[in-house]
C-alpha cells in the first residue's frame, strides 16, 4: 500500500479511493489507473531527457573506449531476452488475477521476478566488467551518459523487483482482493513500461552504438 | 468482486470480448520478432551497409514500441474516456521534441564550432 501511494504521488489517495469504492463501483479504480498512467508518462519524459543527453554526447569518447570495443552484444541479447520474457510472463499472470486464482497468479509473478532479477544480475555484471576495464562513468562523456541512462533504467527495474516481492507477500496475506488487483494492474503497467524503455536502450545505445 | 473490476479492465474490449487475449498473443509474437531481427541484422552484419541497418533497426524499434503500448499496455481510443491516449500522444510529442531537438541543435552547434578532434564540443571532453 505504501509503495503504491508513493508512486502515485498522493499519500492520502489510497484510503480515499478505498472509501469511495464502497459507494461508486469502480470509480476509484479508474482514477488510480489513469493517475498511474500519467505517472508513467512523466517517467517517460525523464527517460526522454536522458536519451537526449546520451544522443548529444554519445560521440564524446575523450580518447577512451568506443561502443564497438566495450559492448558485448551476445550479453545484451541475453539480457533483452530475459526482460522481454518477464514482460510476457507478467501477461500470463494477469488473466489468472482477473479470475481470482491466487496460486497461478503468484507462480507467474514469481517467474517474472526471477527473470527480472536475472536481467539485473547481467546488467550489474556488465557494469562491474566495464568499470574493472577502466571504462567507468568518469572515463568519458559517452560513458557518463551510458551509465546514467542504463543505470536509471536498472534502478527502475530494482524498484519493480521490490514491488513484485511485496506483492507476492501481500497476495499471501490478503488474497486477490480489489485493492490487490488494482495494485497488480499498476505493477503490470509499470513492468511493461520498463520493457518499452529497454527497446529504446538496446536499439539506440547498444545496436546503433556497435553499428557506427 | 471481479465484476466490479471488469469495466475498468475491459473498458477497451467492448463488443470484441476476448480481443485483449488475442491482442496479447499477437503482441508476444510480434515483440519477439521485432527484438530478434534487429539483433540478428547487427550481429551478423548481413546488410554490410551500416546506414540501411541503422534505419531498419530504428524503424523496428518504433513499431515494437507501438506494439507494446497497444498489446501490453492496452492503449486505445476508449480507455478512461480517451484520456490515456491523449496523455500518451502529448508525451510522444514531447519525447520526439526533446530527443530530436536536442540532437539536431547540438549537432549543428558542434559542426559550426571550431573544429575539435573527435567532433564534439570542447567542455565535454
Amino acid at each position: 500500500m505504501t509503495d503504491h501511494a508513493l508512486r502515485s504521488g498522493q499519500p492520502a489517495a489510497t484510503t480515499w479511493h478505498l472509501a469511495e469504492e464502497e459507494d461508486h463501483d469502480h470509480g476509484g479504480n479508474g482514477a488510480t489507473l489513469l493517475g498511474f498512467w500519467i505517472y508513467l508518462m512523466s517517467d517517460a519524459l525523464i527517460f526522454a531527457s536522458l536519451f537526449a543527453m546520451y544522443g548529444v554526447v554519445s560521440t564524446g569518447y575523450a580518447g577512451g573506449p568506443v561502443p564497438r570495443e566495450i559492448f558485448d552484444l551476445k550479453l545484451v541479447a541475453l539480457n533483452t531476452a530475459f526482460l522481454l520474457a518477464s514482460s510476457i510472463t507478467f501477461g500470463q499472470a494477469m488473466p489468472h488475477m482477473e479470475m481470482g486464482r491466487v496460486g497461478p497468479t503468484r507462480f507467474w509473478l514469481a517467474i517474472t521476478g526471477l527473470l527480472g532479477a536475472a536481467f539485473l544480475g547481467i546488467e550489474l555484471y556488465e557494469f562491474a566488467h566495464l568499470i574493472a576495464d577502466g571504462a567507468g562513468p568518469q572515463r568519458s562523456a559517452f560513458l557518463s551518459a551510458f551509465f546514467t541512462l542504463v543505470g536509471t533504467h536498472g534502478a527502475h527495474v530494482t524498484v519493480g523487483l521490490i514491488w513484485i516481492g511485496s506483492m507476492l507477500v501481500q497476495i499471501g496475506q490478503h488474497g486477490l482482493s480489489l485493492p490487490m488487483k488494482r495494485r497488480l494492474m499498476c505493477l503490470s503497467m509499470f513492468w511493461h513500461f520498463l520493457d518499452i524503455i529497454w527497446i529504446g536502450v538496446f536499439t539506440f545505445v547498444y545496436l546503433y552504438g556497435v553499428l557506427r | 468482486m471481479s465484476t466490479l473490476l471488469d469495466p475498468a479492465l475491459h473498458a477497451h474490449d467492448g463488443p470484441h470480448g476476448h480481443g485483449s487475449r488475442r491482442g496479447y498473443r499477437v503482441g508476444t509474437i510480434l515483440s519477439i520478432l521485432l527484438t530478434a531481427v534487429p539483433f540478428w541484422l547487427v550481429m551478423s552484419g548481413v546488410l554490410r551497409d551500416a546506414q540501411t541497418t541503422a534505419l531498419l533497426i530504428f524503424a523496428m524499434a518504433m513499431v515494437q514500441i507501438v506494439v507494446h503500448v497497444v498489446c501490453f499496455l492496452h492503449l486505445d481510443t476508449r480507455s478512461e474516456g480517451g484520456w490515456t491516449l491523449l496523455a500518451f500522444l502529448f508525451t510522444a510529442v514531447i519525447v520526439v521534441l526533446t530527443i530530436g531537438g536536442s540532437i539536431w541543435v547540438m549537432y549543428h552547434l558542434n559542426t559550426n564550432m571550431m573544429p575539435m578532434p573527435g567532433g564534439t564540443m570542447g567542455p565535454v571532453r
